[in-house]
């Protein structure tokens, strides 16, 4: 299993992302710079958290032209695995890879905190490790994080279990729609989500929750 | 050729940017503000002014969340 | 263009001495580009000219030291071959006219320091004085100023871990923003800034060059504060943390490439400090030419571009055949490089435009021949400072006073602050503000890193020498706490107008404390930065000199924490040889009584051997717990400990009616521990075992005599305070 973690001028948790990956079982990682193409290799592309670009004229919306965007583009249209962790969530929304956008926390401020994240669909690609209802515990740290999609696009989501993770205990940190805290596309193969995943693998650090996540990824391809 | 590009949330999304000025303005003593909304301006000179939708459809804007108002010369 | 005259280069700073002296160092009068960069080298910014002497008693050497006072940052060996780069810069001026871009290019400069010694940035920690938050300019400047700082180090990934806060009313017209940076590197990565190698070439890279920040920080700094601050606005310089990224990342590669000679930061001062010290340094002389300068804007002046204070941008020197090299890189990473000059043999700074000299001066002339001036330190006769104004009343009892100091600004809780920061990019926090009296972060080899930084600037006023020695036991007591050892010291001197006497007393007493306690606590100052000329209209600011101080500890597994957590587990007073004293206490604050003419002093002897007690009790995974007895006094600590922890604690040997002196008088050098009994007992420091931790609710009161308790739901209500402010 190798994953391949996309770096964007602007990044800034490849690298954490890059540790979180090798802290699968077998699994190694390696970086991948936005200004190449080739993905040869790679059997699953993680987007890490970051400012791709200063998140300038709007979060994620330069980073989709870059050229390894268009490989993760055919990637995922192949059927290839796809995270987009915060940053790469927006990056991946913004590349209409996933329905919806992402918009400004309803607090105005970033937010860095500790929430529960309830895995609602346990089928998916991502959290096949997970129990279904499981709460997990993971750090969120955005300003950009409160997803929307349209009312008819949000119910055909729920309806098609696009609603991976949801922010549990009333602790929704931006005022997302739904309380959405990660979504799949329609095939299942692209995710994104605002918690980090990657920081939460590691007892001495915080939580080990996220792990399952990558894990889940590992297991996908199995 | 000069233009202007002005972008803003589009109706019916909440913007709390919007909502923060239109609380502050009372507390400053500024009566009778509504319908506060806070956006963007890209200014820009272009050679060929027929490009501009495009350039707002794929970058500029995102047409989901967001409208964009076009204003060509000065 | 006309000929600068001495009224030209008073209005820059200079004094008409000191423009006589130029004059008579370059044997003419200067042009204009030559007077502005004498006017930047020779400002108290600069040239240290009031301080110089003061700074040079400080104790600056240790096992530990890497690279001591002189470069960007000092730097310590924390273990093996690992180095740990840090210093603290205060950006005061530039906050108080525009908080947000002030503190978010504070962040930015102090970033710098770190990676243009090799190291990369790996956390920010920061110092905050405002007035109080009853003051609506007051809680905007802090608002923006906490939205900049998380602005610049959320964008950049860099986790800021900790800091300070304070609020006092001599802040109110002269806020102070100090950020503090760590960073890693091993010692043979490395460099240095002095500019060696003749025929080798000067590297500017980063962003373009505007006219921001001209007439900015260094000559801001060097002067006091007027009321037309507003006119200031324009010279404001702005961050931008999306160039310094790319800049940071750059800046290693150039380096792991083994490209460059030497690197040095743009800061205040911009081109005119950077390339003149390097230039110092190596002993030898630079010609700059501003033709190849990338500009903001057109027609830049030579002088503009020489003082331009633009953000993001580095110098390096590298061997002439490295230049396509280097530049390769810097187009890697999307930002400017261009090779704008040559190291040369004469020791002069020779400045080019179109084909010519625009101006030229001695080296020496620029980074020493400044004239150092004397202070004349004398006590005030009178206090320097009104009583603060009055919130609690002396009538009110036990219970509401606790409540009441937990919900006071200084006390509150931070986190409505803290949670605009990422404290968690780089994976390497092993405790974040809340858990632990210190930030600790965990090192590749299971050891760790810990730091804090810390100073009560009340406590300073009232007593100059010991406020001074109690930061620095403050810093050295929250290492303590999560079982780390001090390793360096960066220290910041925020102070009022140096000439005059009482001002210049409490700079000469403060940094006799600072000597002092850092020679007892074997915490050596490796760097650090002098911010003077701090007045507002009603006076000076408190005396604030911030100390950060870095520790480590041998393993990450056992760093200590600050809550309570096992039911049953006993807690102990340890440390204090003397009774604390309500006098200068934060509750004294509260009732709105007089700063005290002095304050009790220190056996330093002593106060080390409780905090080497301490840290081995934590390191060892003795204790549960450990927190420091700070401003609040014992009770606040406990209560602390309890909020910390999510539980209760039964204090059955305090008595509820012994007046307050106990509860919430202050003295450091005192800690609340947590364990079992035995393990507690058995420590070799003055020590009162006088309760228990379980429950949901705080009770005092000794058998037979009164009690008071309080939820833990009241308490928590009372912590959160700050919140509101934060909506």
């Amino acid at each position: 299993m190798n994953f391949g973690v996309v770096q964007f001028p602007g990044t800034c948790d490849e690298r954490d992302a890059v540790l979180a990956c090798e802290r699968v079982e077998g699994a190694s990682a390696q970086l991948l710079w936005h200004g190449e193409t080739s993905l040869d290799g790679i059997d699953a592309v993680v987007i890490p958290g970051g400012f791709s670009y200063g998140d300038y004229l709007r979060v994620g919306a330069i980073a989709r032209f870059s050229p390894m965007m268009e490989s993760v583009a055919r990637f995922a249209s192949d059927g290839g695995v796809v995270l987009g962790i915060c940053n790469g969530f927006q990056v991946l929304c913004e590349a209409g890879l996933l329905p919806g956008a992402l918009l400004p926390n309803v607090g105005l401020r970033f937010v860095c905190r500790q929430v529960g994240v309830e895995v609602v669909n346990a089928e998916t690609s991502f959290t096949r490790a997970c129990e279904p209802g499981q709460v997990l515990s993971i750090p969120v740290k955005h300003t950009t994080g409160r997803y929307y999609a349209p009312g008819v696009e949000l119910e055909r989501m729920e309806a098609h279990g696009q609603i991976v993770l949801r922010y549990a205990h009333d602790g929704n940190p931006n005022g997302s729609s739904n309380d959405i805290a990660g979504v799949s596309n329609e095939a299942g193969n692209v995710m994104g989500l605002m918690p980090h995943p990657e920081h939460a693998v590691d007892p001495l650090t915080g939580s080990v929750d996220g792990l399952t996540l990558f894990t889940s990824m590992a297991v996908a391809r199995v | 050729m000069k233009a202007r590009v002005l972008i803003r949330p589009k109706a019916g999304i909440l913007d709390p940017q919007g909502i923060a000025v239109e609380r502050a303005l009372p507390a400053l003593g500024f009566s009778g503000v509504s319908e506060v909304h806070v956006g963007r301006l890209v200014e820009l000179e272009v050679e060929d002014e027929t490009q501009l939708e495009d350039m707002c459809r794929k970058l500029l804007a995102n047409p989901l969340i967001e409208d964009y108002e076009i204003l060509v010369g000065s | 263009m006309s000929e600068p005259t001495v009224e030209d280069a008073i209005a820059l700073g200079l004094t008409a001495d000191e423009y006589a002296l130029v004059c008579e160092k370059l044997g003419r009068a200067p042009v204009q580009v030559e007077l502005a960069m004498f006017s930047l080298m020779w400002s108290e910014h600069c040239s240290y000219k009031h301080s110089k002497k003061l700074l040079g008693t400080l104790p600056t050497e240790g096992e530990a030291v890497f690279m001591g006072p002189g470069e960007n940052a000092g730097a310590v060996r924390v273990s093996g071959d690992l180095v740990c780069a840090f210093k603290v810069e205060s950006h005061n001026h530039p906050s108080a006219v525009e908080p947000f871009q002030g503190a978010a290019t504070g962040v930015g400069g102090i970033l710098r320091d770190i990676f243009a010694l090799g190291a990369r940035p790996v956390a920010v920690l920061d110092a905050l004085r405002f007035g109080e938050p009853t003051s609506e300019r007051s809680r905007y400047l802090l608002d923006r100023a906490v939205a900049g700082i998380g602005h610049y180090g959320n964008s950049i990934g860099v986790p800021t871990i900790g800091g300070d806060v304070y609020f006092e009313g001599p802040y109110e017209t002269n806020c102070l923003v100090n950020a503090m940076a760590l960073g890693l590197a091993r010692e043979e990565e490395m460099i240095k800034s002095a500019a060696v190698g003749l025929g080798n070439r000067l590297v500017l890279f980063g962003a373009s060059t505007g006219r921001d920040g001209i007439g900015g920080a260094s000559v801001l700094a060097s002067a006091e504060f007027g009321e037309d601050d507003a006119d200031k606005r324009p010279s404001v310089q702005v961050g931008d943390p999306f160039e310094e990224k790319k800049l940071l990342e750059c800046s290693l590669e150039l380096l792991a490439r083994g490209l460059l000679v030497s690197l040095q930061d743009c800061g205040a001062a911009g081109l005119t400090s950077a390339a003149s010290e390097m230039a110092s340094k190596g002993e030898v002389g630079l010609e700059i030419d501003l033709d190849v300068v990338p500009l903001r804007e057109q027609g830049m002046e030579p002088f503009e571009i020489m003082v331009s204070e633009s953000q993001e941008r580095m110098l390096c020197v590298c061997e002439p055949s490295r230049v396509g090299e280097v530049v390769a890189v810097c187009q890697k990473w999307e930002v400017h490089g261009t090779a704008i000059g040559t190291v040369i043999e004469e020791r002069v700074m020779r400045i080019l435009q179109h084909g010519s000299v625009a101006g030229e001066m001695p080296v020496e002339a620029l980074v020493d021949d400044c004239p150092m001036y004397p202070i004349f330190p004398e006590k005030p006769a009178a206090p320097l400072y009104p009583a603060p104004e009055g919130t609690l009343s002396v009538e009110a009892d036990l219970h509401a006073t606790l409540i009441a100091l937990l919900a006071s600004p200084n006390l509150a809780s931070r986190l409505p602050l803290f949670q605009q920061y990422d404290w968690i990019v780089q994976s390497r926090t092993v405790r974040r503000p809340g858990d632990a009296d210190a930030a600790v972060l965990a090192l590749p080899d299971g050891s760790a890193l810990a730091a804090s930084i810390d100073c009560n600037g009340r406590r300073v006023a009232c007593d100059p020498y010991v406020g001074a020695v109690e930061a620095a036991l403050e810093c050295a007591a929250n290492l303590a706490c999560v079982g780390a050892k001090p390793l360096g010291t960066t220290n910041n001197l925020n102070f009022g107008n140096p000439e005059r006497p009482e001002v210049a007393w409490q700079l000469t007493e403060a940094v006799r404390g600072l000597g002092d306690a850092c020679r007892a606590l074997e915490a050596p100052i490796v760097g650090g930065n002098v911010s003077l000329y701090n007045q507002g209209v009603d006076g000076p600011i408190y005396p604030t000199p911030v100390v950060g101080m870095v520790g480590a500890l041998p393993s990450a597994e056992a760093a200590g924490r600050m809550g309570f957590a096992h039911e049953g587990d006993a807690i102990a007073l340890v440390g204090w040889n003397k009774t604390p004293s309500l006098e200068g206490s934060e509750l004294a604050k509260l009732r709105g009584e007089p700063l005290p003419d002095g304050l009790p002093g220190y056996d330093l002897d002593h106060e080390v051997r409780v905090l080497d007690v301490v840290r081995e009790a934590v390191r060892s995974g003795a204790v549960t717990s450990a927190h420091d007895i700070a401003e609040g006094g014992l009770l606040v600590a406990i209560a602390e400990c309890c909020l910390a922890g999510e539980i209760g604690a039964d204090m059955d040997a305090i008595s509820a009616d012994l007046g307050f002196v106990l509860h919430f008088g202050e003295r450091r050098g005192g800690f609340v521990l947590s364990g079992p009994r035995d393990v507690l007992a058995a420590l070799d420091v003055p020590l009162d075992l006088f309760g228990t931790v379980g429950g949901d609710v705080l009770r005092v009161g000794d058998p037979g005599g009164p009690e008071v308790s309080w939820t833990l739901t009241e308490l928590r209500g009372a912590h959160a305070a700050l919140a509101p402010l934060f909506p």
